[in-house]
């Protein structure tokens, strides 16, 4: 049975009053983009002639109630709706509504047209943006570089928690990105308001949007679409930078990729205990959201592992499992972490918490059995 | 709520009306079961208001101060699916039970079995509903529901054994519904007194009309939809599931097919009471009689065919998303044209403010408030941006507490005194209608600004930047379904006495339901009056 849990619940309310002197957002954020631009100039014009007809509507309706009383002695108009106006009005007034409505269509469709396809024969900057519960992927398609992106614990996100993470979309100004929209399990969307969009993220599907950043800085949204328990903690934080910081930063990212490769690929023996500091790390930001940084899981849909038969039993149906997946549960299969990771991840999950197994896992072993 | 003694005299030479327990669940007479339907719609309002306090409790502050995250999410299905089939449908047809033969003349439904049954199955709908949600709360009850009311695979493909009974809730939902628009259907076409021509009959027969046929052909199409689901989740097919070569947007088209015109069934039966009040109290006839038979019939065409527009931001082509665009910005003319002839008859009218009428006028302007933002919600390009925020909560809230509920209470305090024989306390009715609509406002209107800002919907936890607005809603909406206790209190004292109502109750009010007794006999019109 799903207990209540209380979390968190002075911290807010500092980070709260830490910004009482902020502005309370009543519209958008200034767009960043080209397409977030065009999108905000369509939202100001439909709210403006919006506006205008309620303003019409509340004028009219408001004269009648001032004057169209009993109490004033008004005199009930039973003809009204046999003049020429009760008449003909069921083709003057769709006739006002139908100009009102292709006005607002027109200015969107030139707007729709410019967003829904993207550019063609130029080079654009290409980003995978994949869902998974609760977190980001994000491959640089043309870089072969991947960025995991996890929310931040309340204590080190500070103000921006639920819109903060460890590692952010890094984007380039003044290019052409194409972001190719896709998920590994549920439905989620991808939101950051200042580019302007959103889109859903679709098993199965690969969609296609595309947004030119015209302002350096970093643009804070969080996943659109109820993707289940943690749905309120999938941020996305943009940080966009200058194409030639972004050359750097892809050449850190690149190299770093080759040093853990590098060692999750020695045959070196690991200790215990380095398998079991780097397995509480991994665990925390790769298992943590759904098993629980104290193991004990978030039962019935996610399981714990303290105690668990397949933490604390046979080692090769543990590794199969993290490997694999559990077909027709939320567990995904876990085999695009590199050996290292999953030999760390399992280790820890057989020692930590009382699952005193004493087993130590070694990268090799979870080659094998791959 | 007619009590057996009061009916009695009017019907003791061939009536044999059974007391007690037997007079409920074997009735067959349409006031009964009308007043069943009031009674079960309003059971459930308490039901999903209680829900929504909670959610908003949540809310109020940021952090997770009450309800851990599924079982918050759990919330949010349940108070949709809850306010939508238990509260809002069931009070509709109540009215349609009530009003539809009084209003043509007829003595009863023309189906009055199949009335008691497709009453009698919502109770039964409403325990599998609750189960579904305390379902997960049991040892091996499975996970709980957390993916909203829209129940979109492959995340409803994730959830445990509530899922199976919330599917077989929506069955038994559907099922009732359909054979209650059967039945109307039926009556109205067939049961009308000698005169009462097709475009003689009051607004709110029209409207019923309309909604029953839209019932008849969306309701099956969520059927198939929920038991596609049913048949991913047990019997290894792949309708909805990627890796099986399955389509998960497929879910979302068959839902919204059905999902929108369910917006129009909650609507219009409501639209069909203001055409009943508006003139009333106006003191003048309907304006553009015709013109709002058409516009509803519009209303329902176009409203079948842009369902997509709930789905723009799934990447469909340039063309599908041109296309629903389009019609769903054309919905506001027959709308509009709606709007306009509600308006209309109260211009130059003679008017007078009772608590109906104050209903009336507050959902006229509140709705084209949300009619409004709906415009903004149907161009692709700023959907994009509202689309699943909590910009997106405030509009249909706008759209359907003021264009569904507040209509259903302007027809309950409008034809209770016609239902008891007794008026109701006027001066808490508009202690009631003034606390109920502001403090509607002061919880919906805010949220327009938090989508805006960037704030999603159906999160259990926020930003702190989101605060400020979040309070004021809460607040809100505390006073909000508080305010709703005032209206049980003023409905039971009503039936329980007060001063007595004649057969005319209004003024203003003209149709064939003010010529009868308030209250009207046990079985009424057993002879057919002559429409002139």
């Amino acid at each position: 049975m799903p207990g209540l849990r209380i979390t968190s619940g002075l911290l807010p309310l500092l980070a709260w009053a830490g910004r009482a002197d902020a502005e309370l957002g009543l519209n958008f954020p200034p767009p960043v983009s080209t397409v977030g631009q065009e999108i905000y100039h369509v939202h100001m014009v439909t709210m403006g002639i919006a506006t205008v007809l309620l303003v019409l509507v509340f004028a009219f309706v408001i004269y009648s109630l001032i004057h169209h009383r009993k109490s004033r002695g008004y005199e009930a108009d039973q003809h009204f709706h046999e003049s020429w106006f009760g008449n003909w009005s069921w083709v003057i007034v769709p006739v006002l509504v139908l100009g009102v409505d292709l006005t607002i269509a027109g200015s969107a469709e030139k707007t729709l047209e410019a967003i829904w396809t993207v550019p063609k024969d130029q080079k654009l900057l290409d980003v995978k943006v994949i869902g998974h519960q609760w977190w980001w992927e994000y491959q640089y398609l043309d870089h072969d570089v991947k960025v995991e992106s996890r929310f931040v614990a309340e204590d080190k996100a500070g103000e921006h928690y639920l819109r903060d993470v460890d590692h952010r979309l890094v984007l380039p100004t003044n290019t052409k990105i194409r972001f190719l929209h896709t998920s590994a399990d549920v439905i989620h969307a991808f939101w950051v308001p200042e580019i302007g969009f959103k889109r859903d993220a679709i098993p199965g599907y690969i969609t296609e949007t595309w947004a030119e950043l015209t302002k350096e800085g970093v643009f804070r949204g969080q996943c659109a679409e109820l993707c289940g328990t943690w749905h309120a903690r999938m941020p996305i934080v943009v940080e966009a930078v200058s194409p030639q910081r972004f050359a750097d930063w892809v050449r850190d990212q690149q190299s770093l990729k080759l040093a853990a490769a590098a060692e999750a690929s020695s045959d070196r023996t690991w200790s215990r205990e380095e398998l079991l500091a780097k397995g509480e790390e991994y665990y925390v930001t790769k298992c943590g959201a759904c098993h629980q940084p104290s193991g004990e899981g978030l039962p019935p849909a996610f399981p714990a592992l303290k105690g668990s038969k397949v933490a604390t039993g046979p080692l090769a149906e543990h590794l199969n499992i993290v490997l694999n997946g559990r077909q027709g549960t939320a567990m995904q299969a876990f085999n695009s972490l590199n050996d290292l990771e999953i030999a760390a991840i399992v280790t820890y999950e057989r020692n930590a918490w009382g699952n005193n197994t004493g087993d130590v896992v070694q990268p090799a072993q979870v080659k094998a059995a791959r | 709520m007619s009590t057996a003694t009061l009916t009695h005299e009017h019907d003791h030479h061939h009536d044999h009306a059974p007391t007690g327990w037997r007079r409920w669940l074997f009735s067959t007479n349409h006031k009964d079961i009308g007043t069943l339907y009031l009674v079960f719609a309003l059971t459930m309002l308490f039901f999903g208001g209680a829900s929504a306090m909670l959610i908003r409790m949540e809310l109020f502050m940021p952090g997770i101060q009450l309800l851990e995250p599924d079982l918050y999410n759990n919330l949010v299905t349940n108070h949709a699916l809850i306010m939508i089939f238990g509260a809002v449908m069931p009070a509709a047809a109540g009215l349609a039970n009530w009003m539809i033969p009084l209003m043509i003349g007829a003595p009863d439904m023309a189906l009055p079995r199949m009335n008691n049954l497709s009453f009698w199955i919502l109770p039964a709908a409403a325990i599998m509903l609750m189960l579904s949600f305390v379902v997960p709360f049991f040892p091996g009850g499975g996970s709980q529901i957390n993916t909203g009311w829209t129940l979109y695979p492959p995340l409803s493909l994730q959830v445990g054994m509530s899922m199976d009974f919330l599917i077989f809730a929506i069955h038994l939902l559907g099922i009732s519904s359909v054979l209650a628009s059967i039945n109307i259907i039926v009556t109205i076409f067939n049961m009308r007194a000698p005169g009462m021509a097709m475009m003689k009959m009051p607004i709110f027969v029209w409207t019923w009309l309309v909604t029953a046929f839209l019932l008849i052909l969306v309701v099956p199409v969520l059927a198939g939809g929920v038991t596609m689901l049913l048949f991913d989740r047990h019997f290894g097919t792949s309708f909805f599931n990627a890796a099986g070569g399955g389509d998960p947007v497929l879910f979302q088209h068959l839902f919204w097919f059905f999902g929108h015109p369910e917006v129009y069934i909650l609507i219009l039966p409501s639209m069909g009471v203001l055409a009943a009040i508006v003139p009333t109290f106006s003191r003048k006839p309907l304006f553009g009689y015709k013109h709002l038979v058409g516009a509803m019939i519009a209303i329902a065409t176009i409203g079948m065919v842009v369902w997509a527009h709930h789905q723009y931001t799934i990447g469909m082509s340039l063309g599908a998303v041109k296309y629903f665009m389009i019609g769903t910005i054309i919905i506001s003319i027959p709308v509009g044209l709606m709007i306009f002839n509600y308006i209309a008859t109260m211009w130059r009218g003679s008017m007078t403010f009772e608590t109906p009428m104050l209903f009336a006028v507050a959902i006229l302007l509140m709705f084209t408030f949300g009619g409004l933002t709906g415009v903004m919600l149907a161009v692709v390009p700023a959907d994009l941006q509202y689309h699943d925020s909590m910009f997106v909560v405030a509009h249909f809230h706008y759209v359907l507490l003021p264009g569904a509920v507040f209509g259903l209470f302007a027809g309950v305090f409008y034809w209770l005194p016609k239902w008891t024989g007794h008026m109701y306390d006027e001066r808490l009715a508009k202690i009631f209608f003034w606390t109920n609509i502001i403090s509607f406002n002061i919880t919906f209107f805010p949220q327009h600004f938090l989508g805006l800002a960037g704030m999603p919907r159906r999160i259990v936890d926020y930003n702190a930047m989101f605060t400020e607005f979040n309070v004021v809603s809460s607040l809100g909406a505390f006073v909000f379904g508080l305010s709703h206790l005032l209206l049980l209190y003023i409905v039971i004292k009503t039936v329980r006495g007060g001063r007595r109502a004649e057969a005319k109750v209004w003024e203003g009010a003209d149709g064939l339901e003010w010529q009868l007794p308030s209250p009207p006999p046990f079985h009424s019109w057993t002879t057919a009056p002559q429409v002139r």
